[in-house]
């Protein structure tokens, strides 16, 4: 695992994954996009309504999924003081909230014409706007510190916290009476549509995670890059004193 | 050197340990939270707890259940709908003025939101439609219903 957390070696994987997790993504997602919106056929009692599921679900399995992340995350960061899983998590935050509004907007837009009402306030739906809550307030308390260890410390602290909440998302349709159907894939019985739907949903549940891992990669990767320009350039205010004092960068530090 | 690196083990593993229990006690302090709720948490009532439970009449809820076959019947012109939801043990008969969502249909689940009346007519002002978790393509529906193997699919989960 410590080879991994070397930074050097961090920057030299990434740049070559990248590429390749960007090109499958792009496939993935056409592919995807093609074959659930036009090629698998419609629901028997929802029509065409039910295509909207090919970007719900899967996008509601990486909210899910990223907060799982930056909670791994935030303890290895705790724990190992690993300077990586600090980025890992600060990286999927925004990209986890990113899919959990996808999950909200398209859950709503589906709920309207099918039960009947944009928003209701059952364990399903609640559940998850805490999880976009969650992200949105980890995300303002990193950046709340002057000093970045302390926002990443108390940050972790709050996602794992949080982390509770995952669980009661999952089995909300299952604990309580809710609106929201119970689960069609992710449950211990075979999947509850025939293969020509549940091919296409899977083809984007896995081109979601591969974007997420682009984002999060390439989130970390210009995270080091301005850490690396930060040290830069504070070495260049210190190696020329007197004449930089009026430069930009040291010029409101002044006194 | 020997022992500086033993001492950081030491902390790190007493991190760990002190990352696991806060888990646990979380995961304890949320199980009993949700439990003492358990009855505010869940978004309606079936007509079976609806019944025990007899609310008052000004008290406002939601019964789901699934609307009963041959249980439809439109009155005042079709501005007004009856019919009864059902748990297959206790019915509950409502009545409806208003638009009703499209999935709205017999044998359909169903969560409707008002008050019981003292005469046990639910009077509901909301009618929210609520679908299984199955997916199949219609033709596969109709060859079910064909072959008569509907009530089975339905019931096998």
């Amino acid at each position: 695992m410590h080879r991994f957390a070397n930074p050097k070696r961090f920057l030299d994987l990434s740049r070559r994954i990248v590429p390749w997790l960007a090109g499958a993504t792009i496939v993935l997602l056409a592919a995807g996009l093609v074959w659930g919106l036009g090629v698998a056929p419609p629901d028997y009692q929802q029509g065409d309504s039910a295509r909207i599921m090919y970007v719900h679900v899967p996008a509601a399995w990486i909210g899910m999924f990223g907060y799982t992340f930056m909670a791994v995350a935030s303890a290895v960061f705790l724990v190992w003081k690993h300077p990586l899983a600090d980025l890992a998590a600060r990286a999927a935050a925004p990209a986890g909230a990113g899919f959990t509004f996808v999950c909200l907007v398209t859950g709503s837009l589906w709920g309207k014409p099918m039960w009947g009402a944009w928003w209701v306030w059952d364990a399903r739906l609640t559940s998850m706007l805490i999880l976009l809550f969650l992200y949105l307030g980890y995300m303002a308390l990193i950046n709340a510190f002057d000093d970045v260890n302390r926002g990443s410390k108390a940050g972790a602290v709050l996602a794992l916290v949080g982390i509770v909440n995952i669980p009661v998302i999952k089995f909300s349709v299952e604990w309580w009476n809710t609106l929201h159907q119970s689960a069609s894939v992710s449950r211990m019985a075979a999947p509850a549509m025939p293969l020509g739907m549940l091919a296409p949903l899977l083809l984007m549940a896995v081109g979601f995670t591969t974007f997420f891992g682009v984002i999060v990669l390439l989130r970390m990767r210009s995270d080091i890059a301005a850490a690396k320009i930060r040290t830069l350039q504070l070495g260049q205010a210190r190696t020329a004193p007197g004449d930089t004092r009026g430069t930009e960068n040291t010029g409101e530090a002044a006194p | 050197m020997a022992k500086t690196l033993s001492r950081s083990k030491l902390l790190k593993r007493r991190r760990l340990s002190f990352l696991a229990l806060g888990l646990i006690a979380l995961a304890g302090a949320t199980a009993l939270v949700l439990t003492a709720f358990d009855d505010n948490l869940v978004f309606f009532y079936g007509p079976s707890k609806m019944q025990r439970k007899a609310p008052a009449p000004d008290q406002r809820l939601r019964l789901g259940g699934l609307v009963k076959q041959d249980s439809i019947e439109k009155v005042k012109g079709g501005a007004r709908v009856r019919f009864v939801v059902t748990d297959r043990k206790t019915d509950v008969p409502v009545v409806y003025s208003g638009i009703l969502p499209d999935l709205f249909r017999e044998g359909q689940g169903v969560v409707a939101e008002g008050h019981l009346r003292k005469d046990g007519t639910f009077i509901a002002d909301e009618v929210l439609a609520k679908h299984d978790e199955n997916y199949m393509p219609p033709a596969v529906a109709e060859t079910l219903k064909e072959d008569g193997h509907w009530q089975e699919q339905k019931n096998k989960k």
